[in-house]
């Protein structure tokens, strides 16, 4: 696993190259070709770590003196998600971006952000995860405000001051892990925890660190941003941040934190099923009124990420319970609701971006009948409609099954009902989009809007077939090589680190 | 003792980020919330009486290892500080921006997103 470097050099180094090709090339293509070579290796990269795990040294540091990068089940399925998205949205900015000027900038912080995920997702050190956190969000403010129009630097203002207090809570929490075992890296603090008992302090160490990963992960009551920031973002942005970024920075790192650093306890674990329950309803009950179909969307993503952060929870109670095989069954729920909602969330900004771009707003009441006129970016958004509402046979079924049978069978009845009803309110808020937007008559005003170009519609198509295939992952064989892997990293809390001191 | 006033430092700063209304004296509120973080990673490695971390040769191993303050909390926060950096500029040129299209630094005034 020694060129697992890559996966944070390449976009750091294309993140620094981008912004001289625009001053040299103004007029060439190198920088979408740069961006496109970057994501492209990663993607490649990233399917080849699959059933793999390893650790990298950095600078040939043995793991408790220096940074490693680690490289398991869980890192494996987070670097595919986030670098295949990355690489669609990304041939999706080719022609998205033209009207913009320097696209230069754009890529640069797009890769930036790229870098920071990755990261994220391979550190093995606490305040490195930090620092990788701060890139990736960093660059994400930027990206918010990058229309400069009056309400996206609003938005991006409101984030950034959101986002700096989340980053203030988590390296707060890094410090006091710190004070408590005098350790950085990851497993070295696992061990630690686990041979001196847990205190006072690591009780304290969660609280900061919920709120902080939970800012990011933008659930409720810490969700305030996340509307304006991923409606006012360009819209394939908007389907990076919700598609990937608030679960890379969000639910991943508490599944890492909770699951393999400090050890998942009952409390710690219903603040997650309780957070991700109320974020998950409430978020629904939100998107209902909107009328602004970007932020429908994102209001959509409170309520799905609440999803997933509630079956990690339920897998953290029936892990403390001893109730193996169950708590499996959750966390599988979880990491495969995380693919699904990823795929599905990136199509329908991508989608919607269209039918902004073509149609000049983003009222859905000044829209209709658009299924006539774009018939790709219909099908595919339909695709993405009905899989994120849990339609079978489309993929977003099966995961919601999976964490809503987990929920039966775990005794949480009332967390059951919540997931049944926040299903149907999932169903009738897309359905209305459905409604307004693509069927019915077509207003005078937009007889005249066009399909999305080739390249944009190719990736629709790509992610359309995702909202169908991705339910396949669930079968034997391929769960074997994806789904297992991880959630057996969460399961077996301390084997992380085992596996990282040991080899 | 200290921590507890570098805890109420962090609190003075999340108070003032959430509740005060000009943009500035919201950066102000993060700048000082950033700062008590700071102040909490140094406190970690303090020791009362320590010497710098420098090692030479004039003294043995053990005499530095009981002596010296921890200097890995040190270069924490000078990195910590290089970030909030980062985003403090960010902010303070994104207010700038927002003062050129709104006129105003209350956010009470700039309110076009709503829901």
């Amino acid at each position: 696993m020694n060129w697992v470097f890559l996966f944070v050099f390449l976009p750091l180094g294309g993140g620094f190259l981008l912004p001289l090709f625009d001053r040299f090339w103004t007029e060439s293509r190198v920088k979408e070709a740069l961006a496109g070579a970057v994501t492209l290796t990663t993607t490649v990269l990233a399917f080849a770590t699959l059933g793999g795990e390893g650790i990298y040294q950095m600078g040939n540091w043995p793991p408790p003196l220096g940074i490693n990068l680690v490289v398991d089940g869980l890192s494996s399925l987070m670097l595919v998600v986030v670098n295949l998205i990355a690489l669609l949205v990304t041939i999706y900015s080719f022609k998205y971006m033209e009207e913009y000027t320097p696209t230069g900038k754009y890529y640069s912080l797009f890769l930036l952000m790229l870098a920071g995920m990755n990261g994220v997702i391979l550190t093995g050190d606490m305040f490195n995860l930090f620092v990788f956190l701060e890139i990736a969000s960093i660059a994400s403010y930027a990206l918010v405000g990058y229309r400069r129009g009056a309400v996206e630097l609003e938005a991006a203002f409101k984030y950034l001051i959101l986002g700096s207090i989340g980053s203030a809570f988590i390296i707060f929490g890094v410090g006091l892990l710190y004070a408590a075992t005098g350790q950085l890296n990851m497993a070295q603090i696992a061990l630690s925890l686990a041979a001196q008992g847990r205190g006072v302090i690591v009780g304290i160490t969660s609280a900061f660190f919920l709120v902080g990963f939970g800012l990011k992960a933008a659930q409720v009551p810490f969700h305030a941003w996340l509307p304006d920031a991923h409606s006012s973002a360009p819209s394939p942005i908007s389907a990076m941040l919700s598609g990937v970024l608030i679960k890379a920075l969000g639910v991943y790192c508490l599944g890492r934190v909770f699951f393999n650093v400090i050890g998942i306890d009952e409390i710690q674990a219903n603040i997650l099923i309780w957070g991700g329950a109320i974020s998950m309803v409430v978020g629904a009950l939100l998107a209902i009124g909107q009328e602004d179909f970007k932020r429908l969307l994102a209001y959509s993503s409170i309520s799905q990420v609440g999803y997933i952060v509630l079956a990690l929870g339920m897998g953290g109670i029936l892990l403390s319970r001893g109730e193996e095989p169950l708590a499996g069954l959750a966390l599988l729920g979880a990491l495969f609701h995380l693919i699904n909602h990823a795929a599905n969330k990136a199509l329908l900004f991508l989608g919607m971006g269209v039918v902004e771009e073509q149609a000049e707003t983003r009222q859905l009441a000044e829209l209709g009948g658009l299924f006539h006129r774009m018939p790709v970016t219909g099908t595919t958004t339909l695709f993405g409609v009905l899989s994120i509402s849990g339609i079978p046979p489309f993929a977003g079924f099966w995961s919601k099954l999976i964490i809503l049978i987990a929920a039966l069978w775990g005794q949480f009845y009332v967390v059951a009902a919540l997931l049944i009803a926040t299903s149907v309110l999932t169903l009738a808020y897309y359905m209305r989009v459905e409604r307004e937007a693509f069927f019915g008559e077509v207003p005078e005003r937009l007889r005249r809007v066009r399909e999305a170009p080739a390249a944009m519609a190719l990736v629709m198509a790509v992610l359309a077939v995702g909202a169908i295939g991705l339910g396949l992952l669930y079968l034997p064989g391929l769960r074997e090589l994806i789904l297992q892997p991880a959630t057996n990293v969460l399961l077996e809390g301390l084997r992380y680190a085992q596996m990282v001191l040991g080899g | 003792m200290l921590y507890t006033l570098v805890f109420a430092l962090f609190l003075i700063g999340l108070y003032a980020t959430i509740t005060k209304r000009n943009l500035i004296k919201i950066i102000i509120g993060v700048i000082i919330m950033e700062q008590a973080v700071n102040l909490f990673l140094l406190l970690i490695g303090y020791r009362t009486g320590g010497m710098a971390p420098i090692m030479d040769k004039s003294i043995s191993l053990e005499e530095f290892v009981t002596r010296a303050v921890d200097p890995l909390p040190q270069a924490l926060v000078i990195t910590s500080i290089v970030i909030s950096l980062g985003s403090i500029a960010l902010m303070v040129a994104i207010a700038i921006r927002i003062y050129e299209k709104y006129g105003t630094y209350d956010i009470m005034e700039i309110r076009r997103l709503r829901g």
